[in-house]
C-alpha cells in the first residue's frame, strides 16, 4: 500500500462521531446475521450432541421422526436377536425398544400449551445415554407410573417439577426425578418406563429400537442385514446423524430467513457506509488533489479510500461479533417442525460464522465504499487542489 | 547555462458554456537549470495554469514543454504522475499538508512512493528537517504549528525527493511580511545552496524582487 495506513486509520479516528454511527449501523447488520447463524449452529450443535457415535437407531421405512414412526412387537423381537449388539459389563444387551408420544403441557412463561416429548423407555435406554445424569430425586422404577423430566422440561413447563403429578395417557404420573442431558435434544424429554407408556397410550407397537454396536464399523454391515431382512420394513440410521437430519429443515429455514433479512438490512448500512464516504472523500477533495501531484497514482488512491471503507467494516463487524457473542448465554426453546417437538436450544458461536460475519461487514464496507473511492481517483489534479 | 525547461508554441484553452476560452496562447519560454523565476500577472492572465502545465498536473491543448529532455505533452497519465514523483516539488499557498499526519508523516510521505527503507527514509526526513529548521517540531500535527511553520514542512516534503524542479504556487499568500521573508529567504537557499531550479507564481513584487528572473503574463501571453 503507496499511501500509508496511518494516514487511512487517522482519518477514521478523526471523524470518530461519522466512524462510530456508521459502524454501529454495520453492526448492527452483523449483529443480526450473526445471531441468526448462531441460532441455526445452536440447534444443530444440540441435536448432533444429542446422538452416541456408535448408537443405531430404528425407525419404520419412511419416516422420519420417531414420533412417526411404529415398530411392531415381532419385528422389535427381530431385531433384539442381531448378533452386532453390544453386551454390558453385567450380559445385559445394549438394546432399548422406546415408544415416543407427544403431549401438551403448559409453557410457564405464557400458560400457552407446547408440544413435549413422552420417552417410554428400558433399563438399557438410561446406559445407552451416558450424558443424561440424574440432578435431583431419583430414576423412575420400571412398572410403576413414575416420570424423570429434563432439565429445559422442569424449567419451561408448569406442573413438571419434581414431586409434580402431570396428566397424560388417562393416568396421573409421578415426577420422581430431575435428569440434566448436557444440553442434548433429551433435556426437552420426558422419559418413563416403556412397558407403562405403551399400556396407558394403548399401543401395540414401539416407535423405535436402538441399540449400540458392538463393533461400531460394523454399521453398513448392520444396516444392510436390517434393511434387506423380508420380515422387516425399517431403516436404520447411526444415531448421531438421525439426529442430525432432524435439524436440518428448522435450521435451514431459519438460516434462510434469518440470512435474507440481513441482506435487506444490509442495503440500508452499505448505503449509510456510501454516504459517509463520500463525505470523507468530499471533505479530502484537497488532500486528494495533493497526494495525486506529489506522484501517488489513481490507483493508489482507490486502494487507500477502499482500505478505509474496509477499516470502517472491520470496525462494525467486530462491534456485532461482541454483541452477538453475549447471546451464547441465552438458551431458547421453539418447536423443530420437523419433530413438532419443543427443543431448548443455545445460540452457538462458531468460528465459521465468525469467519461469514467478518467476511459480511468487509463486503458491505467494501460495497459501500467502492463508487466514493472510484470518484476520488477519478478526480482532476487540478480541479481537486482548487478546493483548497 | 543549458535550459532545464523549454516551451513551444503552448496553448491552453478552456470551455465554458459552450465558449472557449483561451487561457495561454502561443506561448514559449526557456528557463535555465538552476535559475529561479518568478510569474507575475493579473489574475486570470494564465500564470497559474502554466505553473500547473509545468509541474505535469494540467495537459496543455497544444505545445510541447520539455523539461529535462523529456517531452512531458506526450507522457501517459501514469507516466506522468511517476514523473512528477521524482521530478517535481510542490509548495502551495495554503500549505497543502496531511492534517492527520505529524510534520514527520508529511515529509516522509514523498518517499512513500520509492523502495527507500524505514531507516533511509526517516534519515532523510531528519536532514530534511533540519534543513528547514524544524527538528524540534517533527511529531507535531500540522494544526499545531503556525502558517509559517506549515510552509517550512511543505517546503521539506519539496525537497525530499531531491526533485531539479521546485514549483511554487504564491507559497507567502497566506503569511504575514516576516514570515513571508523566512520563506522566501529558504527559498532562496535551496536555490542558491541546492542548485534546485524555481518557477514560482506571485502576486507580491516583495516576494519576486527575490527571483533572478520575472516573467510577465497578461491575457495568456508573455508581456514585455
Amino acid at each position: 500500500m503507496k499511501v500509508p495506513f496511518t494516514y487511512i486509520a487517522r482519518n477514521l479516528v478523526a471523524r470518530r462521531l461519522t466512524t462510530a454511527l456508521t459502524a454501529g449501523g454495520m453492526a448492527l447488520v452483523v449483529y443480526v446475521f450473526a445471531t441468526v447463524l448462531m441460532l441455526a449452529a445452536g440447534l444443530r450443535a444440540t441435536l448432533v450432541a444429542t446422538g452416541q457415535p456408535d448408537n443405531v437407531v430404528v425407525i419404520r421405512r419412511g419416516s422420519q421422526t420417531e414420533v412417526q414412526s411404529g415398530i411392531s412387537r415381532d419385528q422389535a423381537r427381530v431385531i433384539d436377536s442381531l448378533p452386532d449388539i453390544a453386551v454390558a459389563g453385567d450380559g445385559t444387551r445394549l438394546i432399548s425398544k422406546e415408544s415416543v408420544v407427544l403431549i401438551n403441557l403448559p409453557k410457564r412463561s405464557t400458560g400457552a400449551p407446547g408440544n413435549v416429548t413422552v420417552r417410554g423407555v428400558t433399563a438399557a435406554g438410561l446406559e445407552l445415554r451416558p450424558q443424561v445424569k440424574l440432578v435431583a430425586g431419583r430414576m423412575f422404577r420400571p412398572g410403576t407410573s413414575e416420570i424423570v423430566v429434563g432439565r429445559a422440561i422442569a424449567k419451561g413447563f408448569r406442573g413438571a417439577e419434581l414431586d409434580d403429578t402431570l396428566r397424560f395417557g388417562s393416568r396421573e404420573w409421578t415426577v420422581v426425578g430431575e435428569f440434566d442431558a448436557g444440553r442434548t435434544g433429551f433435556d426437552s424429554e420426558i422419559w418413563g418406563d416403556a412397558t407403562q407408556m405403551l399400556q396407558a397410550f394403548r399401543r401395540n407397537g414401539y416407535s423405535s429400537v436402538v441399540f449400540r454396536l458392538a463393533d461400531p464399523d460394523r454399521f453398513d454391515a448392520v444396516k444392510t442385514a436390517l434393511e434387506s431382512d423380508p420380515r422387516l420394513t425399517v431403516e436404520a440410521k447411526r444415531e448421531r446423524q438421525f439426529y442430525a437430519d432432524q435439524s436440518q429443515a428448522l435450521a435451514n429455514f431459519i438460516r434462510v430467513l434469518g440470512t435474507g433479512i440481513s441482506i435487506i438490512f444490509s442495503i440500508g448500512a452499505v448505503i449509510g457506509a456510501a454516504i459517509t464516504m463520500y463525505a470523507s472523500v468530499a471533505s479530502r477533495t484537497a488532500e486528494i488533489g495533493t497526494l495525486r501531484a506529489l506522484g501517488f497514482p489513481r490507483g493508489a488512491i482507490l486502494v487507500a479510500f477502499l482500505a478505509e471503507a474496509l477499516l470502517l467494516g472491520f470496525a462494525g463487524g467486530v462491534a456485532g461479533l461482541v454483541a452477538a457473542s453475549f447471546m451464547q448465554a441465552v438458551t431458547i426453546s421453539t418447536t423443530n417442525f420437523q419433530t413438532f417437538a419443543e427443543i431448548a436450544f443455545s445460540f452457538a458461536l462458531t468460528p465459521s460464522i465468525v469467519a461469514a460475519s467478518l467476511a459480511f461487514a468487509l463486503a458491505m464496507g467494501l460495497i459501500g465504499g467502492f463508487l466514493p473511492a472510484a470518484r476520488a481517483a477519478r478526480m482532476k489534479i487540478v480541479d481537486a487542489l482548487r478546493a483548497a | 547555462m543549458t535550459p532545464l525547461i523549454v516551451i513551444e508554441g503552448l496553448s491552453k484553452e478552456y470551455l465554458r458554456g459552450g465558449q472557449v476560452i483561451p487561457v495561454l496562447v502561443d506561448l514559449s519560454l526557456e528557463v535555465a537549470e538552476g535559475e529561479y523565476i518568478a510569474l507575475m500577472g493579473p489574475s486570470g492572465s494564465g500564470k497559474s495554469t502554466l505553473l500547473n502545465l509545468i509541474a505535469g498536473i494540467d495537459k496543455p491543448s497544444s505545445g510541447t514543454i520539455r523539461i529535462g529532455g523529456i517531452d512531458i505533452t506526450a507522457l501517459s497519465d501514469a507516466e506522468l504522475t511517476l514523473w512528477r514523483s521524482i521530478n517535481v516539488g510542490f509548495v502551495f499557498q495554503f500549505y497543502n499538508l496531511m492534517p492527520v499526519l505529524s510534520a514527520f508523516g508529511n515529509v516522509e510521505l514523498p518517499l512513500q512512493l520509492t523502495s527507500l527503507s524505514r531507516a533511509e527514509r526517516r534519515e532523510r526526513v531528519d536532514a530534511a528537517l533540519a534543513l528547514v529548521g524544524l527538528t524540534d517540531r517533527a511529531a507535531h500535527l500540522p494544526n499545531e504549528l503556525s502558517g509559517g511553520q506549515q510552509q517550512r514542512v511543505a517546503i521539506a516534503r519539496a525537497l525530499i525527493t531531491d526533485p531539479e524542479l521546485i514549483v511554487a504556487d504564491e507559497p507567502t499568500g497566506d503569511l504575514d511580511r516576516v514570515t513571508a521573508q523566512e520563506i522566501l529567504g529558504l527559498l532562496g537557499r535551496l536555490n542558491a545552496e541546492l542548485g534546485k531550479t524555481i518557477v514560482m507564481v506571485t502576486h507580491d513584487p516583495k516576494a519576486a524582487e527575490t527571483a533572478h528572473r520575472l516573467v510577465h503574463l497578461e491575457k495568456g501571453e508573455l508581456a514585455a
